[in-house]
Parts: structure tokens; sequence; C-alpha cells
């Protein structure tokens, strides 16, 4: 394995959603030398791979940003940041027409306005959504792109970032990045529970399971503040496909039903938990399996839904065209996934200030690894990582180059040499991955329990966590993408410990299956004002928690 | 579900390999791309749309639901024909104008 050095004004690890637009904003408004690094290629990498099939977050006519702002601190029952969604919805608009001119098809109608989908959606094909963003990134002056490349540290010194190490997935290369100012935009965690299809499908699941918390990792290990990681998501989906259920209930107005027939979603409430926990309920109680009734729509509904979901979860159409029942002859099978941690649907993430700073000077942060503003979705993953831009190029200003540290370098090429050489272990990483899974399904809220956990099980898992991530050390690698595969776990395993944690420390049941604590299965109203923080600090994970009108910390 | 990949009818560009979110797709020593890792696909369907020789088809598992239906993509300018191939040698085929929006 070579070494090579490289320097450059903006490090920007990850070129997803956030990354490409921050690399866009950086550009058009300084001079500065912006680099991407990137896991996979940034044409069709992060959650967009696919694509989209509306723009979730969006104002309509009539509507402010403070409503929007409004409906996100309701939907997550007040566990959220005001000024963050506020400074998000004020860019919603603004990001969604610059995606417009970037070549995104929007639903205009007769008088050239955005045809909305309920209240805060627009209609669009998102299918070439990322390509259309990466190549604009690509194009951007200044900017600098490195695929397959897999960043497994950030260089931090006296709590403030000077650069990153990566190596690469194709090539036996140790990359040792030096940079003023690090955007972090890894995006959110998927594989921390067992998930829905375990066997040949395993990765057929809501979140891109690439996105292995990388960035929650690496600033927890540093140091940095985290928030609510014990509001995970859960997503409610189509069964089997794990295809979106929006699509289908806000398109052609399909209802939840159980077995029986009744519609059950307003027994429940609707917010997204508590379409997720009616779900578990009539299951648990004997009257599932549950459905969305699209028996009787109209065969140019079918048309239409069969397109509308090549456009972002093809599987769902191949079901239907395998099983030969349309939705409009077989209403269509529900359940939830396995838990996330996500900030771009829930409040889970770094702690950040309004300018996106987190807690470790000159890192700041974008998209679905930043806490505290849920439902951003892509549009506000663009506005956060807009304004992630424009606060590193006023950073960078500030800040001068640090050279790199030799013992540093030596010590991460050497941990890499080492998994790739010496090591000898009974086990392989995606054994452990398994087991990783089965633990947090079992003792932190998976499937299996109905995401249900107390504070004994929690125990459980911890130290299960605890002993697995001892074992991670010797494990070998035959090549670059097995390395990876090694770092990805051990990203995942950080997240777990952090995730037990925050799970344990709020002690009651705010968003039922989120987080459904059994010890405290009521709200309280004490923690209804509080966020539940984290910092990981001589060894183990220490609970701050912070009154959420002034984010002083109580205790 | 995954994908596989008609070794005859790959041409080595390499194309699939560089797209590929979880770079999954490796080449062998001819040079013709092959799914290395067939569960880890995420089923983004990426790859389908960048091979020029239409050599990769989409699959559902029979874990869930699959019925041996193989899928694939072919563009001929706006138009991306999705295209789908039963067991039974019947071809369907859903073309999508991607000039225009979902009305979903």
């Amino acid at each position: 394995m070579r070494t090579e050095y490289i320097t450059t004004d903006i490090l920007i690890i990850g070129g997803g959603t956030a990354g490409c637009y921050a690399a866009i904003t950086a550009s058009e408004n300084s001079d500065k030398k912006i680099l991407i690094c990137e896991k996979a290629d940034i044409r069709r990498s992060g959650c967009l791979a696919a694509g989209v099939n509306a723009l979730n977050a969006y104002i309509t006519e009539g509507r402010t940003p403070q409503d929007y702002a409004d409906y996100c601190l309701k939907d997550a029952d007040g566990i959220a940041r005001e000024d963050l969604l506020l400074s998000i919805s004020e860019r919603l608009n603004d990001v969604t027409r610059r995606l417009e001119e970037l070549g995104l098809v929007i639903l205009k109608n007769e008088n050239g306005r955005y045809v909305t989908r309920g209240n805060r959606n627009i209609k669009i094909n998102g299918e070439n959504i990322k390509p259309l963003l990466a190549g604009a990134a690509k194009r951007a002056e200044n900017v600098t792109v490195i695929d397959h490349i897999n960043i497994f540290d950030l260089d931090v010194k006296d709590n403030t970032v000077y650069g990153a190490y990566g190596f690469g997935i194709e090539n036996d290369v140790f990359y040792v990045i030096r940079a003023a100012a690090v955007i972090i935009a890894t995006g959110g965690a998927a594989g921390l529970y067992k998930p829905n299809n375990p066997g040949f499908s395993q990765h057929k699941m809501w979140y891109p399971p690439f996105n292995t918390g990388a960035g929650y990792a690496m600033g927890i290990m540093h140091g940095a503040e985290m928030t609510t990681f014990e509001m995970r998501f859960i997503a409610l989906r189509c069964k089997n496909t794990i295809a979106p259920t929006g699509t289908l209930a806000q398109g052609v107005g399909a209802k939840q039903i159980n077995i029986l027939g009744d519609v059950y979603e307003q027994k429940y409430g609707i917010s997204t938990s508590e379409r997720v926990y009616g779900t578990v309920c009539e299951n648990h109680e004997g009257r599932g399996p549950c459905f969305l009734q699209t028996r009787g729509i109209t065969d140019e509904q079918d048309k239409s839904l069969l397109k509308a979901y090549l456009n972002m979860a093809p599987s769902q159409t191949l079901k239907w065209i395998e099983s030969k029942r349309m939705p409009s002859e077989e209403n269509v099978e529900i359940e939830g996934t396995e838990p996330y941690i996500v900030g771009g649907h829930t409040a889970s993430g770094f702690w950040i200030d309004n300018d996106r700073q987190t807690t470790i000077n000159g890192l700041f942060a974008a998209g679905d690894v930043a806490g505290g503003a849920p439902q951003k979705y892509v549009t506000g993953a663009l506005a956060e990582g807009e304004i992630a831009a424009l606060s590193t190029i006023a950073y960078c200003g500030k800040n001068s180059f640090h050279e790199a540290d030799p013992g540093s370098v030596k010590e991460h090429f050497d941990e890499l040499e080492r998994h790739l050489s010496e090591t000898v272990s009974p086990y392989r990483t995606e054994e452990l991955e398994e087991a990783m899974q089965t633990i947090m399904d079992n003792y932190a809220g998976g499937i299996r329990s109905n995401y249900r956990y107390n504070s004994a099980g929690l125990d459980i898992a911890d130290l299960r966590i605890t002993e697995l991530t001892e074992l991670t050390e010797a494990l070998h690698a035959d090549d670059m993408q097995e390395l990876m595969y090694i770092y990805e776990l051990r990203e995942r395993l950080i997240v777990c410990k952090s995730v037990i944690a925050h799970l344990k420390a709020r002690k009651e049941t705010r968003w039922h299956s989120f987080a459904e604590n059994t010890d405290h299965p009521e709200k309280s109203e004490g923690f209804g004002r509080l966020f539940v923080n984290s910092v990981y600090e001589n060894g183990r994970i220490k609970i701050i928690l912070r009154r959420i009108d002034d984010r002083e910390a109580v205790i | 579900m995954s994908i596989s990949i008609d070794r005859d009818r790959c041409i080595g560009c390499g194309k699939c390999h560089d797209v590929c979110p979880g770079t999954l797709i490796k080449k062998d020593e001819q040079g013709k791309a092959y799914i290395k890792y067939p569960r880890y696909c995420w089923g983004c369907t990426s790859c389908l749309k960048e091979c020029p020789v239409y050599a990769i088809r989409f699959y559902l598992g029979a874990d869930i639901g699959g019925k041996g239906v193989l899928m694939h993509t072919e563009r001929h300018g706006d138009i991306l024909d999705w295209i789908f191939e039963h067991p039974d040698g019947k071809v369907e085929k859903i073309p999508i104008n991607t000039k225009e929006s979902n009305r979903y």
C-alpha cells in the first residue's frame, strides 16, 4: 500500500445529496479548492441512487417556512431544533428552483405553477436526480471528486479538524488529506438491526445499506456531541420490496386497513411513528396482516403507479408484473422496517449550531448526518449543504493549515496493514455483522420485539456490542473492499453503542415504535422539554440532557 | 433480489462497476463484469441503466416473492424502456418518458 498526500481548502466527505450541493455552493461563492471524497461514485451514490418520486419538503402556496417548521416539530412531538428547521425551510423553494434549472422534471399546472401533492410535496420525475446533481458538482470550478475512496478517520487535534484519513477501494492507496475545513455529509446508518429480509435479499432495505454511520462514528470517537439517537426511524413500507407507501397513500388515497377490512390509521394517529405503531399493534393483536387499500382503483391509476415506482423503487413494479396482480386487484401488504438512524427523517445526528458547525471546530455537518432537524428530506439536505458550504468558506479564512503528524499517519497506516496482513481470526466480518444485528434485534428494540425494549435488555446489548467490538481487532481483509467492510462494521458498532445509551437515557415513550420503552411506557412531561445528547469520553458514552428552550445542559 | 450479467454480451467497458453504489461488481480475468457480492445488492438498478449493450438483468430473490422474471432497461432518446422477460418467453415493456413527471 502506498501513501498519497492531498491538500485542499474544503474537504467534503460523502458525495450524496448534501455533499454535492455543498460543493456546488462552495464553488459558486468562493475560489476555494474543494475536494469530494466518495465511497462509491457520486453519479449514483447515497440515498438517491434509484431516484425519488416526489420532493417532500416544499413551501406550497399560502404556506410559510414557519408552517413547515411547525409541522416537523409536531411530528417529532417537540424534540427538534426550531432554529435549524427554520433555516432549512427558508431555503426549500430556492433549492427546488435550482434543481429544476439543473434539469429535474417537475410537474406544473396550466399556469406554470408546480402541482402539489398534499400540503408540502411536489411531483417530479426523480429517476435521474442524482446524476443531475453529480453532473453539476463535477462541472463546478475548483471541485475535484475522488470516487471509490473510503474515509475512515478524521484528523482532530485540540478539538479542531485538520483533515482525514482514507483508503482506496479499488487501489492500494492510503490517503492523508489535509484541509482547512471539513464538511461531513456521510448520511445516516443502516444495517444496525436485523433487516426485514435477512436471507438472500438482506440488502433490500429502505435506507442505502452502504450508509453505515461513518460520519457519526468518526465524530463520536473524536468527542463530538451527538443528539437524539434514541429517535430511531422506522419506515412503513410495502412488504418484501420495502418500497415507499406514500405514493399509494397520498397518490391514490389508499387507507391503511387490517385483515378485517377496518381502516385503523385514525385509531392510532397519523404522525410518522403512529402510522408504524398502528400497523405493529394490529399485527400483534391478531388483526394482521395489514394493507394499503388499493383494490378498486382504476386501470389508469394502475398504469401510473407502475411507472411511478420504476422511477424510484423498481422492485415494486417488478413484483406487480411477476405476480400478475395489479394494485387495483389486490391490496398492497405493508410492514415496518428495521430501525435506522437518519437525521433527514428524525432528529438524530451531530449536535450543530445554526451555521452547521459541529462541536468540533472546523467540522461542519449537512444532510442525514446532521441532527436536530427531522423531515428535511432531499430539499432540506440541499438547503443544509448550502448553509454548511457558506459557513465553511467563512471558517476557511480564519484557519491555517497544519502539517500531518507523522506519528498519527504511521499509526493509521499500520492499522490498515495489520488487517491486510498479520491478523488471524476465526470470524469473518459478515458473521460479526450478523451477530450485531441479532443482538440489536433481540435486546435493543428490533422487529422481533415489535420495537420494544427495556433497561435490562439494553444492558445486555451494550455488553455484547462491546465484546463484538473487541473481536473486530483481529479481523482479516484479503483486499481493500474487505478492509472497507471491517471499518463499516466498526462504525456500526460505535453507532449501536450510542443508540443503546440514548434509548436508555430517555426514560419515557414519546414516539411509539421509534422509541418504545417498556420500563416507561408513557410520555414524561420532564423529558418533553429535553434533548438527550451524548459525548464519548474516557472510553464511555456520557449522556448530556439539554433544555429545549435554551439548549443549556441540565446535568 | 440481485442482478446477473450475461458474460457473452458484456464488452468489459466497466461502467456498471463504476456506478454501483456498493462497488459490488468486479471484472474477471478476461475483463468481463460479474457481481462478486450478489447478496449485497440494494436493488437501485443503476447498473442496468449504464450498460451500453443491455447485458444486465435484475430479478427479485425467491425470498421476497421472485418468480423468475428478468428486468432490464433500454434507452431510446428521452424514452427509457423497462423490459420484463417472463420465464415462459413472454416479454412486456413499460416505456417511460423521462421528460414527464410522475402523476403521483
